[in-house]
């Protein structure tokens, strides 16, 4: 019997790049993915800030380093149990496999938009996602973006923020997203307006606030602190937002030619039963608990349970794998006995 | 019409969609750096007119964005540049204000 496998539940970043690392580590990582292909929501992104890079490149790069990893495809763990020395884990397609560790690697799931009834998602035919956006970018075909929009909102914390949507927490990386795409539109449609619509404006990261400095500067992008309160459609199809200014203390309507929802991070449904059968916990953000938030980000309350990535909460790209990156290592550390 | 006694008062709301920005786009092409606001509100609290007059460079800019007619409120400006001094994206606000007067000045 094979000691050395890991069990990776989840092929996106966080998952390729642990993977890389504990093959590195001398490991045999199994990656299980239930779509398709690999890289997660990264796969389906256009570029990454803060440099732009196409998001395909940095799957490519990722997908080249698991070379060596065994990969089930269009695959779900069924089942795993706790063994003296390992889990034996029984997958979907009926592969039975006995692991050391299992690494949780399951990543986010989108708030559904539709949710939020008041913006019109999935009614109104001019209303999209930041990963509608995101996917148009990259080619694919979108009938609710009009050909040359005049006037362009963006409308964060859609599903973040939100107590009475079920997720009080900020989803980090949307406030960036949304001034990135603004950027983008703008750089596509030089004559159109770009409104974004905020609570407050969460740029943490590296570079970040240049993005900001840059779309009020050289893009004109308007930004207006208040959140959208509704959303209707006015006769020839735009659509009508409704807000506080809440710097002038003023209502504010504008029409627009397509909106843009900037949906939130929540941890994957099928995490919390997966989490179930190894015992791991759920926090009280619905995310998985770590041992220690500060100093065990990558392990769970239970030995050889790992986590990696957004599965214990939001995350940028970079943040991801320098869990994924860590959480192999305490993968490693845990084999040797040196935990 | 028939008189009720009463009268409607005037929307507050602010269409974006028409509202004269002709008087901002100007500002802009002499005073670029008025884009960059964040709205921190630094100028304003460190205005020695504010507190008597309402004097706020912050609201200045803000709602001459939302096509606003802010000549009034400019008048209580002494001219005395403390909020460029505090101002972190470096807007250079007291020259801005003397180009927005002559704005007012040049479109009598």
């Amino acid at each position: 019997m094979d000691n050395r496998k890991i069990l990776v539940i989840g092929g996106g970043v966080a998952g390729l790049e642990a993977s890389k690392q504990l093959l590195r580590l001398g490991l045999h990582p199994v990656i299980v993915e239930r779509s398709e292909r690999l890289g997660g929501h990264v796969a389906g992104w256009y570029k990454l800030f803060p440099d732009m890079r196409p998001a395909s490149d940095v799957v490519n790069q990722l997908v080249e380093g698991v070379k060596g990893a065994t990969v089930y495809l269009n695959t779900r763990v069924a089942y795993m149990n706790r063994l003296k020395d390992g889990f034996s884990v029984m997958l979907g397609n009926g592969t039975g496999l006995h692991c050391r560790a299992v690494l949780i690697t399951t990543g986010f799931r989108l708030f559904e938009a539709a949710r939020k009834e008041e913006y019109g998602y999935g009614v109104y035919d001019r209303v999209i996602t930041n990963s509608d956006l995101e996917a148009w970018f990259g080619g694919e075909a979108d009938g609710r973006i009009p050909d040359n929009p005049r006037t362009v909102a963006f409308v964060h914390c859609v599903g973040s923020r939100d107590l009475k949507a079920g997720n009080q927490q900020c989803s980090k990386v949307c406030c960036m997203t949304a001034v990135k795409q603004a950027i983008e539109m703008k750089e596509k449609f030089p004559d159109a307006e770009i409104w974004c619509f905020y609570m407050d404006l969460r740029l943490f990261g590296k570079k970040y606030e240049d993005f900001y400095i840059n779309a009020q500067q050289q893009y004109g992008v308007h930004f207006v602190r208040g959140r959208v309160s509704e959303v209707s459609e006015d006769i020839a199809g735009r659509v009508v937002l409704k807000a506080e200014d809440t710097l002038t203390g003023h209502p504010v309507k504008l029409s627009a030619d397509l909106l843009v929802l900037m949906s939130g991070m929540l941890c994957n449904r099928d995490t919390e039963s997966l989490a179930a059968m190894v015992r791991a916990e759920v926090d009280s953000d619905g995310f998985l608990r770590s041992r220690d938030n500060i100093c065990n980000v990558n392990e769970s309350n239970r030995p050889g349970v790992f986590f990696a990535g957004a599965c214990t909460g939001a995350k940028t790209v970079p943040e991801t794998l320098a869990e994924a990156r860590a959480a192999a290592l305490a993968v490693y550390n845990y084999m040797s006995g040196n935990d | 019409m028939i008189d009720f006694g009463f009268s409607l008062s005037k929307s507050s709301s602010i269409k974006l969609d028409e509202v004269d920005l002709s008087l901002y786009r100007r500002l802009e092409e002499v005073e670029p750096g008025v884009r960059i606001c964040m709205g921190c509100g630094s100028c304003s609290a460190t205005c020695n007119a504010s507190k008597w007059s309402g004097m706020s460079v912050r609201k200045v800019i803000l709602d001459l964005q939302r096509g606003r007619d802010m000549k009034e409120m400019l008048s209580c400006c002494m001219l005395c540049g403390k909020c460029s001094m505090v101002c972190p994206r470096g807007i250079n606000t007291r020259h801005l204000i003397l180009s927005l007067c002559r704005l007012y000045e040049s479109g009598k």
